[in-house]
């Protein structure tokens, strides 16, 4: 298969370092596409929930900046870019300007090995699972070192906050995803979603119950690991001022909530890959390569960027929604519930991996997969039915204009 | 032990569930935000409640001329000055001031007044460059109208809540010694376009 990289080696083949030159181009280009995507997410992202926190608390949310308020993460993005860049005197320098970036590449190399559509990722590598979880990692010296740098007390407690719980989620989000490994045989991306099928039935959220439950769990541990509210303890505003980013102002302080938004995006993209079918198309077996090629990347990446956004809306809703936990309910909730979960769900899928392909068993796993599948989208369609009593119950109308 | 547990888990799963069903719905309901001053339907004095404290307002029409509420206003924000002529039995009310800017909308003088020709009107929205423009002139300098004289037949009628509104910002925006800026902003904005087009 040649790929895009191939035609520029071969243009770069009589000159001298043609190859190291070639790599080191489609490079960069690759990591500005993926930059320039991160960044477009980010931005409109924090538009997008900011109209939507306003709807859910029955404001109208910002809609002056171009139509309907569109424009706002630009101006908001220049404001920050023209403040007066603050470095507290008593603070530790060097680490103070270093600790945005920090949390910006943890967040940015995590892209790396997200996948976009079928054949479309920025590198297939092989570790995959492992890369995204061991490099979002960095996030947490960043916050720590932020914390740390400061010299103040809300900012340290708000990184070791942060820190304790990045770490302890890690564990509950590994074995989720470890589950899915088995069941998939590839902790690849890619080779995960190729393990899926396009139907929902055939999605490892709904392979076994065990599959279930972890599901559940790796949502709520990557809300906890993304510092997402319930879980937003490090930065509570209530409590910590803004804890780590407290200091911050200016570029800095707009690093750390462009990591942050970003990772709605990767946070929703692991959902979908590990458990959610990724870029799948129903019905469709993707071809390899040949005719149709274009159709089919765009027609899987359609999918995948559907099923993310959904996602990162849920993300989204749940922070408009939950109040934040406090310290020791936190520690409970992973240490006590999710661990366990998260071993009974590692151990249990790993034995349904012994189903056969045929046979009763296979025709119980069959009917399993079916349930799980009707519970699942039940759950999805109760929620909405409940939303529409609530409305119905107030004698209110469904107001669907959104460009007020 | 081990049902409290379940339970605990059990609940949780529930209220997470109720919690998202509610504010999902909030998300397809109409927001109440209203966008003052630009994007409102219609003036947000005419949808304040009656019984709003706003600007003080006069009908000298139907004012006895009694000074009573002049009389009773704790920090003298009410100016009437009445000539009276004792062999006619009438009199002329030569002037009617009320400092809006000084005015601490306690209500008093709409108590004691006999005819209802003190009282709150809807308008609140007083700012402006010059303070003195807050000072209302509900006779204009140099008139004289005659005191409404009460008789026991015929008990005074007290105004209708549309009319005087009306009035009080005629009165308002005529006879004050300095030019006032319009409370609004949209008007000033006009204002604005003319000069520029005149130019």
């Amino acid at each position: 298969m040649k790929t895009g990289f191939d035609n520029l080696a071969a243009r770069l083949a009589n000159v001298p370092w043609g190859e190291t030159l070639a790599a080191a181009l489609w490079l960069l280009l690759v990591a500005v596409a993926v930059l320039a995507f991160m960044a477009t997410f980010a931005g409109v992202t924090t538009w997008v929930e900011r109209r939507i926190a306003g709807r859910m608390m029955s404001r109208i949310g910002p809609n002056r900046v171009g139509p309907a308020g569109f424009l706002q993460w630009l101006a908001d993005g220049l404001k920050c870019f023209l403040k007066e860049d603050v470095i507290p005197d008593a603070a530790d320098r060097p680490l103070f300007r270093m600790a945005p970036y920090l949390v910006f590449a943890g967040c940015f190399g995590a892209f790396a090995a997200l996948p976009f559509g079928y054949g479309l990722a920025a590198s297939g590598i092989d570790a995959g699972i492992f890369y995204v979880s061991a490099v979002t990692s960095l996030v947490v010296v960043g916050i720590l070192m932020a914390g740390w740098s400061s010299n103040n007390k809300w900012s340290l407690l708000g990184g070791v906050r942060g820190a304790a719980q990045i770490i302890s989620y890690e564990i509950p989000a590994g074995l989720a995803a470890l589950s899915v490994v088995a069941l998939a045989g590839t902790p690849n991306l890619q080779g995960i979603i190729q393990a899926q099928g396009g139907w929902p039935w055939q999605w490892f959220a709904f392979h076994n119950p065990f599959a279930s439950i972890a599901f559940f769990v790796f949502l709520a541990s990557l809300l906890a690991e993304g510092n997402r509210t319930p879980f937003d303890l490090p930065e509570a505003e209530s409590e910590l001022v803004a804890g780590y980013v407290t200091e911050y102002s200016g570029m800095r302080f707009l690093f750390f909530l462009f990591a942050e938004w970003a990772n709605i995006w990767v946070m929703a993209a692991l959902i979908v890959t590990l458990f959610l079918g990724g870029w799948q198309v129903p019905g469709a077996a993707l071809p390899d390569a040949g005719t149709g090629r274009t159709f089919w990347i765009l027609a899987s990446a359609a999918v995948f960027f559907m099923k993310t956004l959904t996602f990162a809306f849920l993300v989204v809703w749940v922070r408009w929604t939950l109040p934040r936990l406090r310290v020791d309910q936190l520690t409970d909730l992973c240490w006590k519930v999710f661990v366990p979960a998260g071993f009974v769900c590692l151990i249990g899928s790993s034995a349904c991996v012994l189903i056969p392909g045929q046979g009763a068993w296979h025709a119980v796993h069959r009917v399993v997969q079916w349930g799980l599948t009707a519970a699942g989208f039940g759950l999805a369609a109760g929620l909405l039915w409940r939303a529409r009593t609530n409305i119905k119950n107030l004698n209110e109308r469904i107001y669907l204009k959104v460009w007020t | 032990m081990q049902s409290r547990f379940i339970r605990s888990v059990r609940d949780s799963a529930v209220s997470i569930f109720e919690g998202l069903a509610v504010t999902l719905s909030y998300l397809f309901r109409k927001p109440v935000t209203l966008q003052y001053p630009d994007r409102i339907p219609r003036p947000i004095p005419d949808l304040l409640p009656e019984t709003f404290r706003g600007i003080i307002e006069a009908d000298t029409a139907i004012c006895t001329g009694c000074l009573a509420c002049m009389k009773r206003c704790p920090i003298g924000v009410i100016r009437i000055e009445v000539e009276r002529n004792s062999e006619t039995k009438t009199g002329t009310i030569s002037r009617f001031d009320v400092d809006a800017g000084l005015c601490m909308v306690c209500g008093l003088c709409t108590e004691v007044c006999p005819t209802g020709a003190i009282r709150h009107c809807t308008e609140f929205e007083g700012s402006t460059s010059q303070l003195i423009n807050l000072v209302l002139h509900y006779v204009r300098p140099g008139d004289k109208v005659p005191v409404c004289r009460l008789s026991k037949d015929s008990p005074p009628q007290g105004l209708k809540r549309n009319e005087p509104y009306r009035r009080a910002r005629t009165a308002w925006d005529e006879p004050a010694p300095v030019p006032p800026d319009a409370a609004r902003g949209e008007v000033r904005w006009k204002r604005r376009r003319n000069k520029e087009a005149a130019e």
